[in-house]
């Protein structure tokens, strides 16, 4: 080993030849040991500071081959009785379940080491785990499991941690106060310079936006500030910048914001759109409008119509729009680090009946959009939401509602691509344009944004369609052409005749006779 | 939403006037863009009429805001300005006060200025006249009506009143519910 170490010194930064490729390959496999070695003692000093508090495991901090012992492992898993007891006293206490967590985290990352060992299925550690998530944060059992789906178990190297954990502890942490720059009324720097002398720490979020401002301190209520009053800034999460930017709307457009309250995306498109052109910001909920429309007044924007209508109604309202910004209402899976009551009071319905509501909304926006625009034509879809039901699931279904329409990239530069396919669920393949941020990974709320570009719609034969369809059907090769069989269908054509009359209270023949006529 | 009728427009031009004078001639002609007056229940938008044309295709239950709220006629038919006519107000005034950063607050909460607050006025400012209030970096804060001219300021004791509150931005706060 210490060869190999003193190769590795040397030839670190070497370009790989003949002569040392033979000792570099050999530090490379000394340096895997290594990291494998300090694992295993990494596991072993976490199994040491646990054990104290966890009695029924007094052989783990023994050696690494006594935590893997079959039985060790299996006893991770809480029997019945034990389960009753936990029930009994109203819940397991803290401490057992973080450690059982750990452990079931570790077993799963690990499964060919540890697992298949144990005897037990890994769907029973998998189950246990999503309980005692619940258990642990305070989630209903239905969206624990939810939520935990969305980040795959994979065999990954034991020191990175692991994701849904991740994710949990992160909606326990609130994220930072962002405020955005009104650029009708004053600039970053200027209100960067007035909010420090009133004593606030402050820094820019990054290098994507240029209005945003994270607040670190403050010795000032953030939001009754002479210059908030006056509209130098709105209190506005990062993520709800991303929709505006993927919109990127344009100087003198017709603009269509769904669902605005309490009106951030809204001024900022305001903003964007310099005072021209004119916003329809719409809201469903009459008392939420009064917040968005002092908003719109605060910040000075001039150019925007407030209504209340339920966005369904919208092309026959007006259509004709530019561009059309869908902030859909949503679980709000994505913001529980602001609002923890969705850990419970979410059942598996709500899903159902939002999901059902964006789709119908998605449909709307589209056909609110004016295809033949100059400038734009785009609808940008959005939630605060992080399940699949609610995001992609809703993108796939309005690909395949309206041929027209189709995804294109949303111009942000971060932030992961949308799933394509999702537990034997499969979308349409650009699907994966649409983009996902996430509170552990981003630092910003967890949020989707889709961008979709709609087409003039294409006059075709009826026929030409059908035809067309066929053809994208036929994947294994070249078919039999379908074609009417008059002989087949005798039968069913006869029944939905019998039906028709029936329908219409007309005597209708008996149904051997048709039968046979058929025949 | 409708045009103003001939009685209204003319309460409503005279509260204006009383701050911008004869300035109001900018609003009613405007040089870069047509604009227009309307009545949207019991309030007065002051809009841009191609926007207008575009907004009275949503029907009056539905319609909330269009343009810029000026302020609302009371059951008795007179004209209250809304702290939301500001952006109008304070490019075009005739009078204006600053105050220093520590009267700021007490006048963002609803009172008074006084004259310990008074940073600057306007010289050759008249006795209850319509005036825009500013803090010392030029950000426009609300208005109010002057209660002494400029001259007779002088003598006064530090706790009298200077100008009488009309509106601040404050109350973008305050009185969400009821200012729209």
């Amino acid at each position: 080993m210490s060869d190999s170490d003193i190769g590795d010194d040397e030839d670190e930064d070497a370009p790989i030849t003949a002569s040392n490729f033979e000792a570099r390959s050999l530090a490379l496999d000394a340096m895997a040991a290594r990291e494998a070695q300090l694992d295993a003692q990494e596991l072993q000093l976490v199994g040491q500071a646990d054990v104290d508090e966890f009695e029924g495991a007094e052989d783990m901090d023994n050696d690494e081959e006594e935590v893997d012992a079959p039985e060790a492992v299996g006893a991770i898993l809480p029997t019945a009785e034990e389960r009753e007891d936990e029930k009994r006293v109203g819940g397991p206490e803290v401490h057992v379940v973080q450690k059982r967590m750990r452990e079931c985290v570790r077993i799963l990352k690990r499964w060919k080491v540890y697992g298949v060992k144990s005897g037990r299925a890994r769907s029973e550690f998998l189950e246990q785990l999503v309980l005692d998530i619940a258990n642990y944060y305070g989630y209903n059992v239905f969206l624990a499991e939810k939520l935990f789906q969305l980040f795959p178990v994979t065999e990954a190297r034991s020191s990175e941690p692991y994701e849904a954990i991740e994710f949990f502890d992160a909606n326990e942490v609130p994220r930072p106060v962002t405020i955005r720059t009104n650029s009708l009324r004053t600039r970053r720097r200027d209100l960067a310079q007035a909010l420090i002398n009133r004593g606030v720490n402050l820094e820019p979020i990054g290098k994507w936006t240029n209005v945003g401002l994270q607040v670190y301190e403050s010795s000032v209520p953030i939001g009754a500030t002479p210059e908030y009053l006056a509209g130098h800034y709105m209190l506005q999460a990062a993520s709800s910048f991303l929709p505006v930017i993927a919109l990127s709307p344009q100087p003198h457009e017709r603009v269509l914001d769904m669902a605005s309250s309490p009106g951030g995306k809204t001024t900022h498109m305001a903003a964007l759109m310099q005072n021209t052109g004119i916003i329809f910001a719409n809201d469903a909920n009459k008392a939420r409008t009064k917040s968005l429309t002092a908003n719109v007044h605060r910040l000075g924007c001039k150019n925007v119509v407030v209504c209340s209508y339920d966005g369904r109604e919208f092309p026959k309202v007006m259509g004709g729009f530019d561009r059309v910004l869908l902030d859909a209402p949503c679980s709000g899976t994505g913001v529980i680090s602001k609002d923890a009551s969705v850990k419970t009071n979410k059942t598996e319905r709500d899903f159902t009946l939002l999901s059902h509501l964006q789709k119908q909304l998605i449909l709307c926006g589209i056909d609110s959009v004016n295809p033949a625009s100059r400038t734009g034509g785009y609808l940008v879809y959005s939630t605060c939401s992080v399940a699949v039901d609610e995001n992609e699931a809703v993108v796939d279904y309005a690909l395949r509602k309206r041929p027209n329409v189709h995804l294109v990239d949303t111009g942000l530069e971060f932030g992961r691509s949308g799933y394509t396919s999702y537990r034997g669920k499969s979308f349409h393949a650009s699907v994966k344009l649409t983009r996902r941020f996430y509170p552990h990974v981003h630092n910003v709320d967890g949020f989707f944004v889709a961008k979709f570009k709609i087409m003039k719609r294409a006059k075709k034969e009826k026929g030409e369609d059908e035809v067309k369809q066929g053809v994208v059907m036929d994947e294994d090769g070249p078919q039999e052409e379908i074609r009417f069989d008059e002989m087949g269908d005798g039968q069913y054509i006869q029944e939905a005749k019998r039906r028709r009359l029936k329908a219409r209270g007309l005597r209708v023949p008996p149904r051997s006779h048709a039968a046979g006529a058929a025949a | 939403m409708r045009p103003l009728t001939e009685d209204e427009s003319k309460v409503a031009f005279e509260k204006l006037a009383n701050y911008i004078g004869k300035n109001l001639v900018h609003l009613v002609d405007r040089q870069d863009e047509p604009h227009c007056f309307r009545l949207h229940k019991g309030r007065v938008y002051y809009v841009s009429e191609a926007s207008m044309r575009l907004g009275i295709s949503v029907a009056r239950p539905n319609l909330v805001s269009l343009g810029t709220c000026l302020g609302k006629f009371n059951k008795s038919g007179k004209f209250k300005l809304h702290i939301t006519s500001l952006d109008y107000l304070a490019p075009y005034a005739k009078y204006k006060v600053w105050i220093k950063p520590n009267g700021e607050m007490p006048f963002l909460y609803g009172n008074h200025v006084l004259k310990a607050h008074l940073g600057r006025i306007t010289e050759d400012t008249p006795e209850h006249q319509g005036v825009v209030i500013y803090n010392m970096s030029d950000v426009p804060l609300g208005f109010g009506v002057t209660a002494r001219s400029t001259v007779d300021t002088r003598k006064l004791d530090p706790t009298s009143i200077i100008v009488f509150h009309q509106a601040d931005v404050g109350e973008y706060l305050r009185d969400e519910d009821t200012l729209f």
